[in-house]
Formats: C-alpha cells, structure tokens, sequence
C-alpha cells in the first residue's frame, strides 16, 4: 500500500452525502459558545445568587418552571450539552478504542445514553407538575392551592 | 550564502550529516507545550464534566417522581464534601469553558494559530479570576451561615 497516490493519479471519487464529520466539527463550536452562557447563568443562578446549593428544592425547581424563560433555558442546556458531550466522549472513544469491538459497544452506548436522556429530561421538564397530589404541603411551591 | 568555494567542497570527504532533535518542538499546536496541555486539560474536564452531567440529568428528573426523592437527593448536594466537589466541578467547566473560546479563536481568526500559546496563558489567568470569584463566595456558603 503507498501512502500517497503517484503523481498524476485521477482525483479520488468525492464522496457524496453529508458530511457529518464536518457538522459535528462545527456544532461543538457552535453549541460550546452558546452553553459558555447557558452553563454559567444557569450556575450564577443555582449555586452563586442567594443562599447558594441550599436554597435548591423541589419548589425551588417549581417557581423557576413557572417561568417559560427557564423552561426554555433548562431544554436548550439538556440538548445542547448532552450532544456536545456525547459527540466529545464519541472523539475520545474513536481516539483511544483500538479494539473494534470495544469500540462498537462504547459508541452504542455514548449514543443510547444520550438518546435515552435526552427523551427522559425533556419529558421531565414538560409534564412537570408542580403541585403533585398526596405530596406534603410545605415541600410544594407557594403558589400550590391550598388543599 | 557558499562560504567555499566548489573545488574546496568537492575535496573535503563528504560529513555525515549531524540532525538534532529540536528541543522543543516549533509552530506546532498541539505537540508539546502549551498547545498539548491545553488538549489534554481539555479532554480530562471534558470527560468530567461529561459524567457529572449524566448524573446531574437523572437527579434532576426526580422531580418527576416525587417532592420528598428530590429533596432527599438534592440535600445531598448541600454537604461540604459536595460543595468543595462544586468547587472542583467549576473549576473544569471554567476551563473546558475558556480554554474551548481559545479553540474557536484558533479556528476561525487569522492570527489564533500565531498568538495560542499567549491565548492558553490568557485562558489560565481569566480561569483563576473566575476561580477567585467563585471560590470565597462558595466556601461561606459551605462553611459559614452566609446568605
């Protein structure tokens, strides 16, 4: 096998469809911008401002979801950092994974965990209900009718 | 440039050439230096982040069970083993943060490949502010009864 082609040897055939390699290449810049100012408002807000990681419980997670504002947030940072760090880990598998098999089960599950996931968040964020029925009172965000 | 002349070359007995390895390699990105160390730190925060987020994704759905396993999970986070771990968890996301806006410089501005090696100690001063600023706040918030 050479390595490089003889001189004046007909142009490889260019390869026709997608190139994903190129998109992936360009979403992890595209999206590692965008989640620069997801991440760290999204950690001002949760562990910086006010008490910090204490003030975070289920009404804490009920008044921010009252607010299509951090509706909006919250599922722009699950898809968009679970699909740049699935498509990182699948770099690093492709790097490091010289065996073909091992390599086969690590990439199938990077992607069906981040499928899985990906499906699991958004369900939770969009069939939230933040007054549930039988939950104790003073665990419930302010706004829950009384029962 | 010939410092002999032809006749003086053609009578010297021809030297073996003596080829020395660079001590350092030059105009390379990514091999030795700063360049290498800014991807590797690159790939370690990454897969550190990665599986923090993994989990932070299935802690957070909770909320879908119920009020009582949220809190239960999330009290977990307000420990000082775990907030220290917060303080380890900024810390990469810090850099992975910054040191992804020095990729992107490289990428796509004309002088990023030339000025990189400036731009990584950049990324580490701008990562210790960042550090500077988070760390005293998140300590009283451990340590101390801050608000």
């Amino acid at each position: 096998m050479s390595v490089i082609d003889a001189p004046r040897s007909k142009a490889a055939p260019k390869r026709r469809g997608i190139n994903w390699e190129k998109w992936g290449w360009i979403y992890m810049r595209a999206s590692g911008v965008v989640l620069v100012v997801l991440i760290f408002g999204h950690l001002f807000v949760n562990l910086v401002a006010g008490e910090g990681v204490k003030a975070i419980d289920f009404a804490f997670v009920a008044g921010k979801w009252a607010d299509p504002f951090w509706v909006v947030w919250d599922t722009l940072l699950l898809w968009l950092a679970l699909i740049h760090g699935g498509n990182g880990m699948r770099t690093l598998v492709n790097d490091y994974a010289n065996n073909t098999t091992v390599r086969r089960i690590l990439l199938a599950g990077i992607f069906a965990s981040t499928a899985i996931l990906i499906i699991l968040g958004t369900l939770v964020i969009y069939t939230f209900d933040p007054c549930p029925v039988g939950a104790a009172p003073e665990l419930l965000p302010s706004f829950c009718p009384v029962p | 440039m010939p410092e002999k002349s032809a006749s003086t070359l053609a009578s010297e007995p021809p030297a073996t050439p003596v080829i020395r390895n660079p001590k350092r390699p030059a105009g390379t990105l990514y091999r030795g230096r700063e360049g290498m160390w800014g991807w590797v730190l690159h790939r370690i925060t990454g897969t550190a982040i990665y599986f923090f987020l993994l989990v932070h994704i299935l802690d957070t759905s909770l909320v879908r069970l119920s009020p009582e396993a949220y809190n239960a999970v999330i009290n977990t986070y307000k420990t000082p083993i775990m907030g220290l771990g917060e303080i380890a968890l900024v810390a990469a996301i810090g850099l992975h943060a910054l040191n992804g806006l020095r990729i992107i410089l490289i990428d796509f501005s004309s002088w990023g490949t030339k000025h990189q090696r400036l731009m990584f100690w950049i990324v580490v001063g701008l990562w210790l502010v960042l550090l500077a600023g988070f760390v005293p706040r998140q300590l009283m918030h451990i340590f101390g009864g801050a608000a």
